[in-house]
Order: C-alpha cells, then sequence, then structure tokens
C-alpha cells in the first residue's frame, strides 16, 4: 500500500557548498537567528506517506530542504532522527536492497557528458544488470523524442533534452520508486510541461513518483503535494483540498496603474495582504463584509481607472504564501 | 541609418539585424528592437534559443558576427569597455562573493565601476536602510538565505546607477514572497530612470515587463506588450502565447 | 601560506640540504700488505670529507659482495707488499674500483681519491730522490660506458608511475563526485568495489603499456641493458604500480575537487619524489633528517630496487628489504583508502 514511509525524520548538517547550516526538523539550527526562523524545539521532524503508484511533489524554493530528504530516502544521507522505509526497506539498514531497485535523478544532470545518449543509456541499464531492450517498451514514449540524436554526446544536448536522458536513464531498470530532484529547474515552460505529461504516463505503468520543484504551479499535476519551507512541512494534502482551506476571500484586481494599485491594496484596512500575479494582483481581504462593488468604490476614490475585480479560486502559490505567513 | 540610430537618446539599447554564428551554427539570426529607457524589458525563450547569446553580445562580452547595436549610446563592438561601465549585470549563478561581508561587497562593485570612496559609503548607508539590512551589514554574504542574497546582489548591480540593468534569470528558485518583493526593487529601479532587460522563465513575470519578446531558433517571433501579445495570440495568460510560440521550434537539441 | 613557505623552503633544500656533490663517500679497502705507506693512504682518504672508510676487506672475493649488498661505492685495492714495491721500484698501482651506476657521483669521487693519492704522492718526494708513482687504475663497475641514462631511467620509471597511477587515478575518481555521476553509481546495485576497479583497471593498463615502452627505449635506444632478470624487473615495478594505484585512492578520497586533487598528486607527491627519492640528489648527502624524510617516499625504494636488479645485476633476494617496504606500504594505502571511501555522501 504504501511505497514510502517517513517518521520524524531530522536532518542538520553544514553545507559546504552553501556555506551554512542546512537540513530538516525542527530541530534544525539555524546559524543565524536575526532573520525569520522555524522555532526552535525537540523532536518533531518531518513525516509523511507516499502511497503506491501516488505522484507526490514537495513543493517549496531553495534551501527548504527538498534535496536533503531525497538524500536520506535514497540512503545517500543517514538522518540524525527518526526512520524511513522504502518499498518496506529500511533506509539506514537495508540501503542496498534500496539501492537496488530505485531510479534516481539528481539535482543536476547527472549524466556522463561525453558518452553519446547511447552509450548512456546502455550503461545505465548495464549498471542494474538489464538491457535497454527489456524495458524499452517504458522509456519508449520518452526515448522516442530524443532517439534521432542518439549517437550525439550527452554533453551537447539541450537542457530539455538532457532532461529526458536523465529521466531514461532513470527508468530503464523499471524501477519501482522514482525519486526525481528538480527535475525542471532551470527548463523553459514548454518542456516543463512536456514531462510532467511523461510522468503522467510512467503513473499509469504503476510507477511511484516522488518529484520536487520550486515551481508551484507544477503542484497540480501530483496526486497530493507537500509544502516545504525552512526544513519543515506547511501542509501535506491533495491540490484540491489545499486550495479548500484557503482562509479569507480572494479576489484578482486589475487597473491602469498596477504599481500604485498595489500599493493603495496594501494601505487598506479591508485586505490581509496582497501580492502581484502577473497581470493581475491577488488580495486576499478578512473582512466579511466587503465587497467587490464596495472596493471598486474605493479604488476610484484614489484616481483608478479601468477597475477589473473578480473572486478567484486561490493558487497553490496564494496558499504557500498564507502558510509562509503564518 | 547609424547616425540617426546614434541620435535617439531615448533608446537605452537599440539593436539592428543583429547575429551570431558559431561556425554553421546560427544562434541569434538577425534580431532588431528598441528599448527605451525606464522600460522594464522582457526576453524569453526556450534553453537553446539564443537568449544568453544576444544578451552577451549587448553586454559587449561578444563581437557580433554582424548586424549593429548600441547599448546606452555606445556601440556593442568598438566601445565594448564603455558600454560595460555603463551597465549593471546579475546572474543566477554568480552575484556576490560569499567571503565577503555585505559592506565589502558592495564596495568591492562600486570600486569597480569607478565610484568616489564618499559615494560609495553614503549610498551603502542608504541601501542597508533601505533593504533594512543595517545589522547583516558585518555578514558574510554565503550566511544569508536565498532570497536575502538575491535582493542584495540586485541592488549591488544598480548600485552605480547605470543606465540599464541586465538580469540573467534572477529570480530561479527563489520562494515566491521573496520573488514578489525583487521585483518591487526592479519597479523601484525604473521609477529612477534605470532600464530593466530581464530573462525568466516565470510566465507570471513576463506580465510585470512592459514589452516582452520572445526568441525562437535564434529568432524574435514576438515583440510587443504582454496585453497586446495575448489579443494577438487569442491567449489569457504568456504562458499560453509562450507555449504556443515555442511550439514551433525546430531547434530541438542544440 | 604554502605559496610564502615554497620558496623559503627551496631555497633551503637547495641551498644547503640537496646537493649533487659528493660526500661521505663509503669505502672498503683491501690492502694485504697492511704497510706504512697503504695505511697512510687510507688514513688521508678517511680524513677527507668526501669518503668514510667503512670497512677493511682481506680477499678478492670479498670485493663484489661489497658492490652487490652496496656497503660501499668504492673499494681501494693496494696491491701486494704495496710499500715495498713503491720503495724498491718507485712504482705501486692502487685499483679504485667504483660503482658507476651514477656516472656522475663515480667520476668525481675517483677524481678526488686520485687526488689524494697524488698528493702523497708528493709528500714523499724528495729534492734529490727517484720520483715516486703511485698510479691509481680505475675500473668502473656495473656501467663502464658511464652512460648517464642508467641513473635516470629507474627514476623516470618512478616518476611516471606516480603521475599516471596516482594523479590520473584520484582526478578520475573525483571528477565523478565533481559531476554527480558518483551520487547514481551509488544508489545503484553496483558494489563500491567495482566503481574503484573501474576507475583503477585504465589506469593500470596505461602504467603497464607505459612501462613496457620505457623498457624498450631503454634497451635499444639508450643502451641501457637489463643486467638482472626481467622478470623480477616486472614483478617490483608491478607491485610500485599498485602502490600508485592505492595512493591514488586515498588521495580521491580526501577531496571533492579535481583541481585539489591535482595539487595534492602534483605538488603533493610529485616533488617528494623528485627531491628525496634519490632520483637526481643523492640520498647520502642529505641531512639526516631528510635522509628519514626520504625512507617514506615509496619511490626512494623502488628506484633503489630497480637500480639494483636492472643496473646491478641482482637477483630479487638481494632486494627482498625494498620489496618488503613497498608491500608493506600498499597494503596499508588499500586498508586507509578502502576505509574512508564514502558509500554516502556526508
Amino acid at each position: 500500500m504504501y511505497a514510502i514511509k517517513v517518521k520524524n525524520i531530522s536532518k542538520n548538517y553544514f553545507s559546504k557548498e552553501s556555506g551554512k547550516f542546512a537540513g530538516i526538523g525542527k530541530n534544525l539550527v539555524i546559524a543565524d537567528t536575526s532573520f525569520k526562523s522555524s522555532p526552535l524545539g525537540v523532536g518533531g521532524g518531518i513525516s509523511f506517506d507516499v502511497k503506491r503508484g501516488e505522484i507526490f511533489g514537495i513543493i517549496g524554493p531553495d534551501g527548504a530542504g527538498k534535496t536533503t530528504i531525497f538524500r536520506i530516502l535514497t540512503t545517500l544521507l543517514l538522518p540524525d532522527r527518526g526512520s524511513a522505509t522504502v518499498d518496506g526497506f529500511d533506509v539506514v539498514s537495508e540501503y542496498k536492497s534500496i539501492r537496488n531497485r530505485v531510479g534516481y535523478m539528481p539535482g543536476r544532470f547527472s549524466l556522463y557528458q561525453d558518452l553519446t545518449v547511447e552509450e548512456n543509456l546502455n550503461f545505465f541499464a548495464t549498471v542494474f544488470n538489464t538491457t535497454i531492450e527489456e524495458n524499452y517498451e517504458l522509456v519508449k514514449d520518452i526515448y522516442q523524442q530524443i532517439e534521432p540524436f542518439k549517437k550525439r554526446r550527452a554533453g551537447k544536448l539541450s537542457g530539455g533534452m538532457k532532461q529526458k536522458l536523465a529521466l531514461s536513464c532513470a527508468l530503464i531498470h523499471k524501477p519501482s520508486v522514482l525519486f526525481l530532484d528538480e527535475p525542471t529547474t532551470g527548463v523553459d515552460p514548454v518542456s516543463r510541461k512536456e514531462f510532467w505529461g511523461m510522468l503522467k504516463k510512467l503513473k499509469d505503468q504503476g510507477i511511484t513518483i516522488l518529484v520536487s520543484t520550486p515551481y508551484m504551479d507544477e503542484a497540480s499535476q501530483c496526486d497530493r503535494i507537500a509544502l516545504i519551507q525552512n526544513g519543515e512541512f506547511l501542509k501535506i494534502d491533495t491540490p484540491e483540498t489545499i486550495v479548500k482551506q484557503y482562509r479569507n476571500k480572494l479576489w484578482a484586481v486589475k487597473s491602469d496603474t498596477m504599481y500604485k494599485l498595489l500599493t493603495d491594496l496594501r494601505a487598506s484596512e479591508f485586505t490581509k495582504n496582497c501580492f502581484a500575479f502577473g497581470d493581475k494582483h491577488h488580495v486576499s481581504i478578512d473582512n466579511v463584509q466587503m465587497t467587490i462593488s464596495g472596493l471598486k468604490e474605493l479604488l476610484e476614490k484614489k484616481g483608478h481607472t479601468n477597475i477589473d475585480i473578480r473572486e478567484i479560486e486561490p493558487t497553490i502559490e496564494d496558499c504557500f504564501m498564507q502558510l509562509i505567513q503564518g | 541609418m547609424y547616425d540617426i540610430i546614434q541620435q535617439e537618446a531615448k533608446k537605452v539599447i537599440t539593436a539592428v539585424n543583429l547575429t551570431k554564428k558559431f561556425g554553421h551554427f546560427t544562434a541569434v539570426d538577425n534580431i532588431s528592437f528598441e528599448v527605451e529607457r525606464g522600460e522594464i524589458f522582457g526576453f524569453l525563450g526556450a534553453n537553446g534559443a539564443g537568449k544568453t547569446t544576444a544578451m552577451r553580445m549587448l553586454c559587449g562580452l561578444s563581437i557580433p558576427t554582424s548586424g549593429k547595436g548600441l547599448v546606452a549610446g555606445y556601440d556593442i563592438e568598438n566601445q565594448t569597455e564603455l558600454v560595460k561601465k555603463s551597465i549593471g549585470y546579475m546572474s543566477q549563478k554568480f552575484s556576490l562573493y560569499d567571503d565577503l561581508k555585505v559592506w565589502e561587497n558592495i564596495e568591492l562593485f562600486g570600486g569597480i565601476y569607478g565610484m568616489n570612496d564618499i559615494d560609495i559609503k553614503e549610498k551603502t548607508d542608504e541601501l542597508m536602510k533601505v533593504l533594512n539590512f543595517e545589522n547583516e551589514r558585518n555578514k558574510l554574504v554565503g550566511s544569508l538565505p536565498l532570497g536575502f542574497k538575491q535582493k542584495l546582489a540586485f541592488s549591488v548591480s544598480i548600485f552605480h546607477t547605470p543606465r540599464v540593468v541586465f538580469l540573467d534569470e534572477p529570480t530561479g528558485g527563489v520562494d515566491p514572497i521573496t520573488r514578489r518583493q525583487f521585483w518591487e526593487l526592479i519597479y523601484d529601479a525604473t521609477s529612477k530612470g534605470i532600464t530593466v532587460f530581464v530573462t525568466t522563465h516565470y510566465m507570471d513575470e513576463a506580465e510585470y515587463c512592459d514589452r516582452v519578446s520572445i526568441m525562437v531558433d535564434g529568432r524574435i517571433e514576438a515583440l510587443d506588450s504582454p496585453k497586446n501579445l495575448k489579443k494577438q495570440f487569442h491567449a489569457n495568460s504568456m504562458d499560453e502565447v509562450f507555449q504556443q510560440l515555442a511550439r514551433k521550434s525546430t531547434r530541438i537539441a542544440d | 601560506m604554502i605559496l610564502l613557505l615554497m620558496p623559503i623552503i627551496q631555497i633551503i633544500l637547495f641551498g644547503f640540504a640537496l646537493s649533487t656533490e659528493v660526500k661521505n663517500t663509503e669505502v672498503a679497502v683491501l690492502a694485504p700488505s697492511n704497510d706504512d705507506a697503504s695505511s697512510r693512504i687510507i688514513d688521508k682518504i678517511n680524513a677527507s670529507a668526501y669518503f668514510d672508510v667503512v670497512e677493511r676487506i682481506h680477499k678478492p672475493d670479498e670485493i663484489q659482495p661489497i658492490f652487490r649488498d652496496a656497503r660501499a661505492k668504492l673499494v681501494m685495492v693496494f696491491e701486494d707488499h704495496f710499500a715495498e714495491k713503491l720503495r724498491k721500484t718507485g712504482k705501486a698501482h692502487i685499483q679504485l674500483i667504483a660503482d658507476a651506476t651514477d656516472p656522475n657521483a663515480a667520476t668525481s669521487f675517483t677524481f678526488y681519491a686520485s687526488n689524494i693519492i697524488t698528493s702523497y704522492q708528493q709528500e714523499l718526494q724528495s729534492p734529490n730522490a727517484i720520483s715516486y708513482q703511485i698510479i691509481p687504475e680505475v675500473k668502473m663497475l656495473y656501467n663502464p660506458q658511464m652512460i648517464g641514462a642508467f641513473n635516470f631511467v629507474p627514476g623516470v620509471l618512478g616518476m611516471i608511475m606516480l603521475l599516471i597511477c596516482t594523479m590520473m587515478t584520484s582526478i578520475a575518481i573525483v571528477r565523478e563526485k565533481e559531476m554527480g555521476t558518483m551520487e547514481i553509481l551509488l544508489v545503484s546495485p553496483m558494489k563500491p568495489i567495482y566503481i574503484i576497479l573501474s576507475k583503477i583497471t585504465p589506469y593500470f593498463v596505461l602504467s603497464c603499456v607505459n612501462f613496457a615502452t620505457i623498457m624498450l627505449l631503454s634497451v635499444f635506444v639508450l643502451k641501457v641493458p637489463i643486467a638482472g632478470s626481467f622478470i623480477s624487473l616486472i614483478a617490483v615495478s608491478l607491485l610500485y604500480i599498485f602502490l600508485s594505484l592505492a595512493l591514488g585512492l586515498l588521495v580521491s578520497t580526501l577531496t571533492n575537487s579535481q583541481q585539489a586533487a591535482m595539487l595534492i598528486s602534483g605538488m603533493g607527491l610529485m616533488l617528494p619524489v623528485m627531491l628525496l627519492s634519490g632520483m637526481i640528489f643523492p640520498i647520502e648527502n642529505m641531512p639526516i633528517a631528510l635522509q628519514w624524510l626520504s625512507d617514506i617516499v615509496p619511490a626512494k625504494w623502488y628506484i633503489s630496487a630497480v637500480k639494483a636488479i636492472m643496473i646491478k645485476g641482482l637477483g630479487i633476494t638481494s632486494v627482498l628489504k625494498e620489496v618488503g617496504i613497498l608491500s608493506l606500504m600498499s597494503v596499508v594505502l588499500i586498508v586507509i583508502s578502502l576505509k574512508k571511501f564514502k558509500i554516502r555522501l556526508e
């Protein structure tokens, strides 16, 4: 039933890359306490479960702890506290079994740049004691897009192509669980969409997928998501439920003078907060009595023209920001 | 033609038939556009479409194969050093030195751009106040959270009040609140007359721009305000516009 | 810091410690007549800073073992009834048998020895007496043609193996870490030992090929013969290759950046090898402290073994000490590296 089970995991370490403390769990040590940080406490690590065949997304910005979770689950890091199992195997004591059966795509495009597309795929197939032919059906949809370039060196592919190759290499041995750490970061929106389409097809084949991303709009593509910030999960649920749990009304407001609109909306005592969202501003109203026409009047008095206000359903990004602000 | 361009002082960036070839491969194919003072100009495109190459030419880092360009009134081919002095630059990959303190970084970059000590000191104090960084003045940049680093990096890139600042995917991986705070800094900069030339993969950020250009396979396939582009492509969002255009790309794996 | 210390260290080393000058050369003496003239000469030799008389032998067949066991570099053989012959006939002979493995050194000390003999000769001269002539006969062993290559071929072998095996192996492993592919390899059925073996094997093969090339060139182009058993030479070299690979593995566990790996292998290892292994500067001339230091440089033992086998024609039994030390070093390095090889990312 559960492909991954995580119980109270926490990990604190000094990352040489970023030059400061990183990690997950409430007992996270923040080197510099002048910044808003999670409360220090005893116990309380991260816990979550992933059902078999689910696409579970970990959504959050850089430095939130996504990669730490991935590294613990793929047995590359030992947790300070807590336990976790993947496919029923413990990440600490039975790490060899996990390493034999999962697919992993780490943050950077970790392929052999000077091997060709074909050679890379062959290599990873062999390392996992299989061949390309054996599981070709599984990677076909993805691989066919880069197959015309199979004799080209991996280093010479574009970002989107490298991604597809990396995904194929992670899949070629038919893993039961797929770990994808920020596979779409730095890739253009079109390739990103295509990638998620491929993930959906994999889910249909029964593969459990744990994926992380900083792009909030990709959250809706997952079955369930966990929002992460500063080493803690803010919420774990389906995207729909999270959206439903958004407190306050949410309105999208437009006018001819967007920057002025932003300051005016923020100054108003009826708005909880207001953020720019592309060509509209999202305003969260916490006064039940305020109406759309009421706000429109207020703005007209301030000199705004061509005012457009609609009630909208919150996006995951709205929810995330509300949760950060507490 | 060249003389006319020279006279247009309102235009901070002018590109005329800019082309860059690497051997047989044409990275940038005959692009032409203008950017006015105080504009926020979005420069979009898929990876490999030619954005980075184009930006490098405009920054004076790469000589065009053909075509002409003026940045802050200086020729990007013959006056590269003058171009570099008049611009600011910030990219996601590198911005500040992690093992220097906040004020040391500011002093360094101020000095590089030829500011004198008094100006540097005054503006540093001002900047610390504006960003609410007074307590962090003496901290190593490497110890700051990513969002703060990005905001500081942007401020440093415009510290010497350049005519135009080039931002290469400045908000990648940053949390949504900090991202927006970053854009508020951008708005503030343009209100001071600094022109902002920015590339991004966040389509909602494209909406914050006055005008947007979308590059496909080395050519500019669309150039207009987000509003007009959406009308032109019958789209509800810049994301849709982008999806429609990028589909046309034939340059799949360069 | 290092950049400031290096020049200081180098000046001190080159100025005081390392020199190609030949001092304290060990001398063995065969003087059957044991008379006043030969004793006088022997004393003069011993008094000189260039020589140290370490042994008196009594029979000609004891000469070869001296060289074989490297107990002395020079053997002085006085004629029978030396003083008598000198007084009666005015002429006597002293044979200077030199170990010419290092032809420059051999030339130097036979020259010094001849000078000392000549100065004694001057002492004997009285104004109206017959001129005495003590004739030194120089015989160069092992390298009669005084080919300089004899000395540096073993040195080059030692250095090349180190370079290829240690530096390249360490860089290859660290590159996987730097590129991120090591992560994927770890999260796979591939046992870490296979990761290590796969990195080591190409450089092992390369070193063997290099060894063969250097041997071919030495023998056929430089005319340095292999006086001893070729099999022994191969065996010792394989041991040294193995040691260098283990060293490369150890270096790779110390750092995550290719640049650092290159610096450590390059500067950290090459320099001591070049300076302290006896390849260029004779170890005997170094201050005691440096001589001890040179004992931990594996190349020193390898070069010593190669010289013994290749140039002196000795068998494997004569280099048991070197083989033993190299084996011990290899085992220690392998054990430490395998222990330090991380199967996780911390």
